[in-house]
């Protein structure tokens, strides 16, 4: 291990030692890069210029499941594990991947290959999925293993649908919309207008919208730019929440690939309405390729003035950071994003305080979701007024919806708010797969709830699917047919949340194990009579009293799938 | 802060200043509320949740140890759902980790009747015993995870650093960097670890081999190499020619 040559990882090091542990993350990226694991030494290197505790920098790396602290094959393969993907046969995929592995003669190239089991890949559209050195692959099982294995698999292209193409105007091209062709569609027309405007006015403007947080929680955006512009301090973020790693998600990677400086552009708007000087993007660690697209856009934005000081001949300076995660869903969590970014393990902060006041760094902090933030040009260009005319009172604008499953036509589809769920399901998508019939559908992905058949004339807005019992969530909505076994699709929520609990409380640190435990049994067909009450104990146990809100909905879809579905989980 | 808070607690009104914790005005008020991780000396981050109380108006339990008091809070600390959460934590508790050197752990597992064997094919928590130093061995499978030792380890006394985490969720584990041995590490063999440590999961060698039946002289001689070894260093640091 000594002879180790440490002059490349130093080499980047130099530009992190100012920073200091922020830069944690993107230097250990940088480790495992050069040596393909992250060798002790290696390690020590980067405390040393990070000037931060080595106990600590293992715990960091023990944390994210992307990193490696021993040596893994040259080659490394995640195979989606999560429901949309299962369904279309991830499983017998992995195991012929395995298989091939093992069959080949020694010495081959693939005696050097790490083939994982992965959580959602958020390709969830094009099951089943899999990353070959972080590449996505789109429908594996259709691949020659060759092709598999040297990355020259078919790549995915973005499935689109829907009634509106609004915040998706310019996804779908076939590629990644560059700077001179964002700004031939209008782009930065919206930045433009906004710098001309009062910050207060532009924040006003969003509030008139109605515009709510599209991640999950549904939080009027306007209220939380308010409260983190009248903040005491002069040190502001905004931070664009892009770690979408709920199980049937993919709607910010398609953004993100396809459009990326819309994103911007509305992290800019965000940052001049509450008086930010710095943005950031913390996308999640599978998704490369949004990572390089994001990049890219900054550096071109960069470079035409778009970022940086007197942004279009203002007194306005703003500049934005791209930084990546390295596998832990729970940094999609605001309070462990932030953590993250400031180079620590993922736990998520005790609340209050809240972001808007102490957010990153301890900064007044706004945080929004991808998707949000894509809402906001679309706002400013075009007036609050014109916005509202598409969707509810309550639930103003579009929305972009993931689905996948058994469904005829996976895809992102972008609806106005209001449209029933059949409309979607089987005039939009072409309904469930042919022969079959709805089950059940899960809606707002492993946190989410179970919906029947009974749900299909809920419309689709916050309201409705709140009354319905039903989670908007981030938009996912993954089908089941009749065919389908829903306890082996409990057992993979309950085995995803095992893995992804950070650990910080008790109730989620052991309730996720003890769930899966129970549902890995009943999933075996031996349910004990006592199974019905240790699971609503284990799941109303992380629901009330667990410290964020993966723990609180960790049980969320088990305990709707047992109302609605209660024979699954007695014993015949 | 001479500001004060009035607030009911199980149909009791209570006066308090600002900036109290639920605790501390239950303490006042003579309502126990049990505490796990919590300790007086070291940050609260309201990890074992046991102390979790129902307040009207909130979605979710909160954690008594650290949310402050509000002027007309009322609070239930033993409502329905505030016993299932504590008796389910304690539960699984049982399932994952060696309680038997924890008595306050096992007489809340009395008061809330909760049933050890609640799942019987619980993978519990059982690492084997690291015994790399003369001072004390760390036994993880009494490991609760109220992160004391982390902390006073840190910021919270001592600044050595030795320790953080391995793993994550339900592997987590408190360990040094790439799981060196403790004399490898930074640690200095302070002790405030083992002095917080509430479930024996920390213990001093000596104890833990007085515990298994060794006399004194036959410890002595035990250890004899260990401290041998250990001067030796110290002559070669101080001396390294």
């Amino acid at each position: 291990m000594s002879d180790l040559d440490l002059s490349p990882l130093l080499h980047r090091l130099e530009s992190y030692h100012s920073r200091g542990r922020t830069s944690l993350l993107p230097a250990l990226h940088d480790a495992q890069q050069i040596y393909g694991y992250i060798p002790r030494v290696a390690a020590e290197a980067v405390g040393q210029a990070l000037n931060v505790p080595l106990a600590e920098i293992y715990g960091v790396i023990e944390f994210y499941s992307l990193f490696y602290s021993q040596p893994v094959g040259k080659t490394v393969i995640h195979v989606c594990n999560d429901p949309a993907c299962a369904l279309a046969g991830s499983e017998t995929l992995f195991k012929q991947i395995r298989f091939q592995q093992e069959a080949a003669p020694t010495g081959n190239s693939s005696s050097s290959l790490t083939i994982e089991m992965a959580p959602c890949l958020g390709l969830c559209e094009h099951a089943p999925a899999v990353l070959v050195q972080g590449q996505p692959v789109a429908r594996a099982d259709r691949q020659t293993w060759q092709d598999l294995v040297s990355g020259r698999g078919e790549r995915p292209s973005s499935l689109l649908g829907g009634t509106v193409s609004i915040l998706t105007a310019n996804c779908g091209l076939g590629h990644t919309v560059e700077l001179s062709e964002y700004l031939d569609l209008g782009g930065y027309q919206a930045l433009r207008k906004a710098l001309q405007t009062p910050p207060r006015q532009i924040i006003e403007e969003i509030k008139a919208a109605g515009l709510v947080g599209r991640g999950g929680a549904a939080f009027p955006t306007g209220l939380k730019w308010e409260a983190a512009a009248n903040a005491p301090g002069s040190v502001k973020y905004v931070v664009c929440n892009a770690d979408e790693a709920e199980p049937g998600t993919f709607k910010d990677r398609v953004l993100m690939e396809d459009d990326p400086h819309s994103i911007l552009e509305g992290i800019i708007i965000a940052g001049y309405a509450i008086g930010a000087q710095k943005g950031y993007v913390y996308i999640r660690g599978e998704y490369l390729l949004p990572y390089q697209a994001m990049k890219k856009a900054v550096e071109d934005a960069r470079e035409a003035g778009f970022l940086g000081n007197n942004i279009l001949d203002t007194d306005f300076n703003f500049d934005i950071e791209i930084r990546r995660g390295a596998g832990a869903y729970i940094c999609g969590e605001e309070t462990a994003l932030f953590e993250s970014i400031e180079g620590k393990r993922g736990f998520p902060r005790l609340k209050p305080p809240f972001p808007t006041t102490h957010g990153l760094f301890g900064k007044p902090t706004v945080i929004n979701n991808v998707e949000t933030l894509a809402n906001v040009p679309v706002i400013i260009r075009k007036g609050a007024a014109h916005y509202r005319k598409l969707g509810t009172e309550k639930s103003p604008g579009s929305k972009l919806f993931c689905l996948s499953g058994d469904v005829v036509r996976p895809g992102l589809y972008e609806v106005p708010f209001g449209i029933p769920f059949h409309h979607l399901l089987y005039d939009l998508a072409g309904g469930v797969r042919p022969g079959h019939h709805l089950q059940a559908a899960l809606f707002g992905g492993a946190a989410g709830a179970f919906a029947t058949p009974d749900h299909l004339n809920v419309r689709l807005t916050f309201e409705d699917l709140k009354e319905a019992g039903l989670p908007l969530g981030s938009g996912v909505i993954t089908v089941f047919d009749e065919t389908r076994d829903l306890r082996d699709i409990c057992l993979r929520l309950a085995r995803f949340f095992a893995e992804e609990s950070c650990g910080k409380c008790y109730p989620c640190q052991m309730g996720t194990q003890r769930q899966f435990e129970i549902l890995e049994r009943i999933a075996r067909g031996e349910v004990q009579q006592e199974d019905w009450e240790r699971l609503q104990d284990v799941g109303w146990t992380m629901t009330d009293s667990s410290l964020c809100g993966l723990g609180q909905t960790a049980a969320s879809a088990i305990l709707s799938a047992m109302k609605h579905f209660p024979h699954l989980f007695q014993p015949i | 802060m001479s500001e004060t808070i009035r607030l009911t607690i199980d149909q009791q009104t209570v006066e308090v200043p600002a900036g109290s914790t639920i605790l501390q005005a239950a303490q006042q008020a003579g309502i126990q509320i049990p505490t796990i991780c919590y300790h007086d000396h070291c940050t609260a981050n309201g990890l074992c949740r046991i102390c979790g109380v129902e307040v009207e108006g909130t979605r979710t339990l909160q954690p008594a140890c650290v949310v402050q008091v509000r002027d007309g809070m009322v609070i239930h600390t033993r409502s329905e759902r505030v016993i299932r959460s504590r008796r389910t934590i304690l539960e699984m508790l049982a399932s994952s980790v060696d309680l038997s050197e924890s008595p306050e752990i096992q007489a809340m597992i009395q008061e809330y009747s909760s049933d050890l064997y609640r799942f019987p094919d619980a993978e519990a928590r059982r690492p084997t015993v690291i015994d790399d130093n003369p001072m004390y061995i760390r036994d993880y499978a009494k490991c609760i995870l109220c992160w004391r030792c982390v902390q006073v380890c840190a910021e919270d006394a001592q600044y050595t650093y030795a320790i953080n985490f391995s793993g994550r969720g339900y592997e987590t584990q408190i360990s040094t960097f790439y799981e060196i041995p403790m004399p490898e590490s930074t640690c200095v063999f302070c002790g405030q670890c083992v002095g917080v440590c509430p479930t024996g999961a920390l213990k001093p060698k000596r104890q833990w081999l007085l515990e298994m039946g060794y006399s004194p002289d036959e410890i002595m001689s035990l250890t004899r190499s260990q401290r041998q070894r250990r001067k030796r260093r110290e002559e070669i640091s101080a001396n390294p020619s």
